[in-house]
C-alpha cells in the first residue's frame, strides 16, 4: 500500500485521464461534453509534462504545459464561439445530426 | 507515506471526475464534475513542486475555462438533448479503441519502466530558489518568442470566438 510515488504511477494515471477523455470524444452526442473531454485530454498531458520536468529537475517541462494551457484556453474559447453559431443556425447541439457534409 | 496517500486521493479526485464528466446526462453536471477533475489536477501539480502551475490551473480552468462553459451552457438550450440518447451508435467501438491503446501504453510503460530508470522515486530536488522564479527566468530568456507567439494565438482566438458568436448583420 505504501509505495513510494514515482514518475510512473502519474504515467500511468495520465494514460488513463487520456483514455478517458478519448472515450468522451469518440462516444458522446453532445457537442458540449465532447469540449470537455479535449480539456480532459489536453490535462492528461500536462500531468504527463509536468512529470518529467519534475523527474528531471528541468522546468522547460512546465513551460510546455504553460503552453498547452494557453493553446486549450483558446481552442475553448474558439470551439464554445463556434458551438453557439452552431446552434443559432441549426438549433442542435447533437454531433451526429449536424451532417451537412456527409455522404 | 504522506504523499503516496494525497497522490491516491488527487488520483482518484481526477479519474473520478474525468468518467463521471463523461458520463452525466446533464452537460451542468458534466461541468461541475470537470471541475472536480480538473482540480485533482492541480493537486497533481502541488504534489510535484509545480506550484505556479497549480495557481494556473485553479484560476484558468477551474475559474476561467469553466465560466465559459457554464456561460454557454446557459446561453444554449440544451433540455431537449438532455432528453436524447447520449451516446452515438458506434459507442461501443469507441470504448473498444480506446482501451485497447490504454492497455497497450499501460503494458508499454510497465516494460519500458525498468530500461529508462522511471521505476525509482524522484531524486530529491537541489535547493535552488522558488518554482516561480526559475519558470521566469526559463520563460523570459529561452522562450521568449513562443511566448510572444502565444499572446498573438490569444488575440486571435479572443477575436475569432466574438466573430463565430456574433448574430450575423
Amino acid at each position: 500500500m505504501f509505495h513510494p510515488i514515482t514518475t510512473v504511477h502519474y504515467l500511468m494515471l495520465s494514460a488513463a485521464l487520456l483514455a478517458i477523455g478519448t472515450i468522451g470524444v469518440l462516444a458522446r452526442r453532445n457537442i458540449v461534453i465532447i469540449l470537455m473531454s479535449i480539456e480532459l485530454i489536453l490535462n492528461a498531458v500536462n500531468i504527463n509534462l509536468v512529470a518529467f520536468s519534475h523527474y528531471f529537475h528541468q522546468v522547460n517541462g512546465q513551460i510546455f504545459a504553460i503552453f498547452v494551457i494557453t493553446v486549450a484556453v483558446a481552442e475553448a474559447a474558439v470551439g464554445l464561439g463556434i458551438l453557439i453559431a452552431l446552434f443559432r443556425n441549426k438549433e442542435t447541439v447533437l454531433a451526429d445530426k449536424i451532417n451537412l457534409l456527409k455522404w | 507515506m504522506i504523499e503516496t496517500f494525497f497522490f491516491y486521493a488527487f488520483a482518484l479526485m481526477t479519474l473520478g471526475g474525468a468518467v463521471l464528466t463523461i458520463t452525466r446526462k446533464s452537460a451542468i453536471h458534466s461541468a461541475i464534475w470537470l471541475i472536480v477533475s480538473l482540480a485533482g489536477v492541480a493537486g497533481l501539480y502541488l504534489l510535484q513542486q509545480a506550484e505556479f502551475l497549480f495557481v494556473v490551473q485553479i484560476m484558468l480552468y477551474v475559474g476561467g475555462i469553466m465560466l465559459l462553459f457554464l456561460f454557454v451552457i446557459m446561453l444554449v438550450n440544451l433540455d431537449d438533448a438532455a432528453k436524447e440518447r447520449q451516446f452515438n451508435k458506434q459507442w461501443w467501438l469507441g470504448l473498444a479503441c480506446s482501451a485497447v491503446v490504454a492497455l497497450e501504453v499501460f503494458y508499454f510503460i510497465r516494460k519500458g519502466a525498468a530500461s529508462f530508470q522511471l521505476a525509482q522515486p524522484a531524486p530529491a530536488a537541489p535547493a535552488a530558489e522558488g518554482n516561480i522564479q526559475q519558470l521566469a527566468d526559463v520563460l523570459f530568456s529561452q522562450y521568449l518568442l513562443p511566448f510572444e507567439i502565444a499572446s498573438i494565438l490569444l488575440l486571435v482566438a479572443v477575436i475569432g470566438s466574438v466573430v463565430m458568436a456574433k448574430k450575423r448583420a
